[in-house]
């Protein structure tokens, strides 16, 4: 199934999603260091986002989230890839600092945790095998 | 987005790094927001400056964009998290202190005017009527949009750096005229006096705001109002309801330009006032803190509090959080002797909000509500808010 989206940041990355329908704040909500989210309460409290798509409906919290991003990249702890319901400007931001290929406008529904999927960043469509 | 040849060549790398990156920002930014092209921007206002802030990564990012950036518009800083020169004596450990430095050089390589005030309509960096600049820091994106009638976007750290590289900005939201029009009508059925009253007011509205869901108020019944209140009530209104522009009758430039709203009406009385104040004073209270200057303070408040701090001792640790430029022209006005003979000190460069003090004092007093707010969310203090007269009041006590 291939969703179409809207090109957010360039770049393609093929990895397994990890779903929320939570939103997320990279300040604070997730610990640059190990790539856990560690936002009390989250419905991903605890889990690892490293080198996953990570799939959830839109960034919250701080604007320095952007520079935690980009401190993940460096660490080698940032999400391949990032899909989004609808973007805003933290996530944008961060992606295109960081070079994190990034879709939105794509129904996160159709994403199951676990799944293999493709998210090209330069087309804005997102393959789910 | 319709780009100029200038700006596709920027987004293509012709103009180096720092400006490709800058324009991948704007430009997708302006998609994001369906904006059809760039504008000129003429004034920069940068936030993201205190090490606390923007830790290892974000001084990584500022050190890689100012290997070859440099500004094409005039860009001021935000508060850092220290006062540049007087950090020791205000507590701040050497590491920070190294850190904090190695950020601002960063700016300073980029051709940024390194003042770390978010005062910059204060001290120079004032933009006209009308004009086009990208400036973060809630409080000043209020003030030049609605005091001033200049138009800005709430921007964060990086596109307001985005902007200073390339002299352009997307333009969408405040920068067009649809955008600025007076959303919920607010009377004012009482009297607002002082920076404090300004900022339980900005409270208020800021809060019920959030209710409605709406940004922008249009507010009547206030006959005047100084400088310093305004900032207030910027800072407040902007930390309690996200609110980026306000109209204010017979006061901000702009009220009469667009229609007045008549569908949501929003009434705010005597009694709120009070009720209001109440919130902004915690029970159990021990106060061993006293700071003025959210939004920093003016050359007229530090004329004020010297007079009212004239041949008395403070008892209690005592800021006054104020852009340096400022502080100088207190230091030639003999105002500053007066005020670090009584025992307070002055805390330039910096603020109460983003200096590493969490936890350091147990309670507050201020006369700012945006203070308030950030005491207690970022520095778990119990807070109180007073007039100037009674936060010194509290501090000879």
């Amino acid at each position: 199934m291939k969703l179409e989206g809207r090109r957010i940041y360039k770049g393609t990355a093929e990895a397994e999603a990890i779903v929320t329908k939570d939103g997320i704040s990279f300040y604070g909500g997730v610990d640059p260091d190990t790539g856990k989210v560690v936002e009390v309460g989250h419905e991903l409290e605890g889990q690892n986002i490293t080198g996953k798509v990570l799939v959830f409906p839109t960034g919250k919290g701080s604007t320095v989230g952007s520079y935690t991003m980009y401190r993940m990249k460096k660490k080698n702890t940032a999400p391949a890839a990032i899909v989004n319901e609808q973007i805003d400007t933290i996530i944008a931001v961060g992606c295109i600092i960081s070079e994190i290929p990034c879709v939105d406008k794509i129904d996160i529904k159709n994403i199951k945790m676990g799944q293999k999927i493709i998210v090209n960043g330069s087309e804005g469509t997102v393959e789910v095998k | 987005m319709k780009l100029t040849t200038e700006e596709q060549d920027m987004l293509d790398g012709k103009y180096g790094n720092a400006v490709k990156k800058s324009m991948e920002i704007l430009n997708t930014l302006g998609e994001i927001f369906d904006a059809e092209y760039m504008v000129d921007v003429q004034s920069v206002q940068i936030a993201g400056v205190s090490y606390a802030n923007l830790d290892e990564a974000g001084l990584e990012f500022l050190s890689e964009m100012a290997e070859d950036g440099k500004v094409r518009v005039l860009t001021t800083l935000n508060p850092a998290g220290m006062d540049r020169e007087n950090w020791q004596a205000l507590g701040i450990d050497k590491e920070f202190a190294k850190n904090q430095n190695r950020a601002i050089d960063a700016f300073a390589r980029m051709g940024i005017i390194t003042t770390c005030s978010c005062t910059p309509y204060l001290i120079g960096n004032t933009p006209h009527y009308g004009q086009h600049i990208a400036w973060a820091e809630s409080s000043a994106v209020c003030y030049s949009n609605s005091v001033i009638g200049a138009r800005t976007n709430r921007e964060g750290g990086p596109s307001a750096l985005a902007s200073a590289l390339t002299g352009r900005t997307p333009k969408y939201g405040y920068h067009l005229d649809e955008n600025r029009h007076g959303q919920v009508l607010v009377k004012v059925n009482a009297s607002v006096k002082g920076t404090d009253e300004f900022g339980v007011l900005g409270k208020i509205i800021g809060d019920k705001l959030g209710e409605l869901g709406k940004k922008i108020p249009y507010i009547t019944g206030i006959p005047s109002a100084t400088v310093e209140e305004l900032k207030s009530f910027c800072a407040s209104v902007a930390t309690y309801g996200g609110t980026a522009l306000f109209h204010m009758e017979g006061i901000t430039p702009e009220y009469n330009e667009f229609p007045k709203p008549n569908d949501l009406v929003f009434e705010i009385n005597q009694d709120a006032l009070e009720k209001t104040r109440a919130e902004l004073i915690d029970d159990d209270l021990e106060i061993d803190f006293v700071s003025i200057g959210c939004p920093h303070a003016s050359i007229h408040e530090i004329a004020q509090l010297a007079s009212l701090l004239e041949g008395k001792k403070v008892n209690k640790e005592f800021w006054i959080t104020t852009a340096r430029p400022t502080k100088k022209i207190a230091d030639e006005a003999g105002y500053s002797k007066i005020i670090e003979d009584a025992g307070a000190k002055f805390a330039a460069d910096t603020c109460c909000v983003v200096a590493p003090i969490k936890g350091r004092f147990k309670g507050i007093m201020v006369d700012s509500a945006k203070a308030c707010y950030y005491g207690r969310a970022k520095n778990k203090f119990k807070v109180k808010i007073g007039t100037i007269e009674e936060c010194v009041e509290e501090a000879i006590k």
